[in-house]
């Protein structure tokens, strides 16, 4: 479903299109890499933040499917906070970088599973529909502790996960300060703080349902590519 | 056909090439530095080539573990990183490493998805200059090349002209040329790309839509130089434009 058909009605923020994902945000994930990821081909620890762009193809809407490849056996699916931005902010130190928050939105990341993560990989973790963005956005006056909010995961309805949003390696400040050093961010915006570790395995067939205390829910049928058909799960018009 | 968009007196205009410089849609005749250059079209998702000219590969070999004949390197840029024609650019003060990349930009005109690549050029409509600069120091090698080092504000320059598909009878003979304050530093031709338009459009197609606006920067050849503040950075493929940049330092920008 392209963006432009969600319905984010928290004027005068909307949803831009640029959907930046922090990934490896939580300790836990660099952690079960161990002494590899201070050898060959990473050879040290990330210094900055792990960023990727998800463009608008990725984009979608609870209730989407989602559609595992041909040829591969299961995706990872990860709950992450969206920080939605309104205000454009440029260089901000940890203590404005909260200013220029509208508020919150769900988020889902999801992945055809991959061991490395030395290239960008897009044609595992970008696909279409790859990155569903619930409906609502959470104004951030109402959502005061947006860094101890429980995170639930079910597949077909039985709990898989129990997290939190807090922990991260950047916070949302932080995570803001670092990006809007070398990129101006812009009302609609959207930062995901990223999925914390042990993101759920599933297979065509299953279901999958996301949850963030206070912010909201993604619920999505995992469907094989060859079942998906022509239209895919995004929905992109032709 | 070639149209840029620029701004001028106020007010957005679609411009096309004049003699005298260019001229508005409204019939308004103007010297090229009288207008702002914005990037010639809307621009939707960016998607960028690594090491898609053999030479280039060859060039970075040593700090590499790829091959020619590996998977595409592709990464996705966010079009906040873009700006025009005789546009400035930052190098960050302390930075060793900070280099330009004349790439030919290949706009997407149609709606594609699962596209063969006998089909494939049916969905390009034009094509423009691209500089993607890039920030070596601030490599790390996760998910790599990082954003900090590609999709910096205004690292990525786009334009003058959008090229129509029609006018380009052979975009995979198109003779590529940098120059940094007047000499010479890289040439190339897009008959080197290791992965041709077609092959990118059938690979990038078969696991994302590829939408009117989108824009795959195909990669670039050998000879990427570090540029200093002052430098004139001029990237030109002949026949479809010729990029003008200039390298500004932190001052500027209050750093």
């Amino acid at each position: 479903m392209p963006l432009s058909s969600l319905q984010i009605d928290v004027p005068p923020y909307r949803l831009s299109g640029t959907v930046i994902a922090a990934l490896l945000n939580d300790p836990a994930q660099l952690d079960a890499l161990g002494k590899a990821a201070h050898e060959p081909p990473y050879k040290a620890p990330p210094k900055g933040p792990v960023l990727a762009v998800r463009p608008r193809h990725t984009l979608a809407a609870d209730g989407d499917d989602l559609v595992v490849p041909d040829g591969e056996e299961a995706l990872t699916v990860g709950a992450s906070l969206g920080v939605v931005v309104g205000r454009t902010v440029c260089r901000a130190d940890d203590a404005a970088a909260m200013g220029c928050v509208a508020g919150y939105v769900m988020a889902a990341e999801v992945a055809v599973p991959l061991a490395s993560h030395y290239r960008p990989a897009v044609r595992f973790i970008a696909r279409d529909g790859y990155c569903p963005l619930g409906t609502r956005v959470v104004p951030a006056e109402a959502l005061p502790q947006p860094e101890s909010l429980a995170v639930r995961i079910e597949v077909d309805g039985t709990p898989v996960l129990t997290g939190t949003t807090g922990g991260r390696l950047r916070g949302i400040a932080r995570l803001i300060a670092d990006v809007s050093d070398f990129m101006t961010l812009r009302p609609g915006d959207v930062l995901l703080l990223g999925a914390g570790h042990g993101a759920p395995r599933v297979r065509a067939g299953q279901t999958v349902t996301l949850h963030i205390d206070g912010v909201g829910r993604l619920h999505h049928r995992v469907v094989a590519e060859s079942v998906a058909g022509s239209a895919g799960a995004s929905g992109v018009p032709a | 056909m070639k149209t840029a968009r620029v701004a001028h007196a106020g007010a957005l205009h679609t411009a096309v090439p004049h003699v005298d410089g260019v001229q508005l849609a409204d019939g308004r005749v103007l010297p090229e530095d009288a207008v702002v250059w914005l990037p010639p079209f809307e621009v939707g998702t960016v998607i960028a080539l690594g090491l898609n000219y053999a030479d280039h590969v060859k060039e970075l070999s040593k700090e590499l573990t790829v091959t020619t004949k590996d998977e595409p390197l592709v990464f996705f840029k966010s079009a906040s990183s873009l700006i025009g024609h005789r546009g400035q650019t930052r190098r960050p003060a302390g930075v060793a490493f900070m280099h330009y990349e004349c790439e030919l930009a290949v706009v997407i005109g149609r709606t594609a998805r699962k596209v063969e690549r006998t089909q494939a050029m049916a969905h390009v409509a034009g094509y423009t200059v691209c500089n993607d600069y890039a920030v070596r120091d601030h490599l790390e090698n996760w998910y790599r090349p990082n954003l900090r080092v590609k999709n910096r504000d205004g690292g990525t320059v786009l334009g003058p002209w959008l090229v129509d598909a029609a006018d380009v009878p052979d975009p995979h003979a198109l003779t590529l040329r940098t120059s940094v304050n007047g000499r010479v530093t890289q040439q190339g031709n897009t008959a080197d790309l290791i992965n041709d338009i077609p092959a990118l459009i059938e690979y990038l197609s078969g696991f994302m839509t590829l939408q009117a606006g989108d824009v795959i920067l195909t990669g670039t050849p050998d000879g990427v130089v570090n540029v200093d503040v002052g430098d004139e950075v001029i990237t030109e493929i002949v026949g479809i434009g010729r990029l003008v940049n200039t390298i500004v330092g932190d001052e500027p920008f209050g750093r």
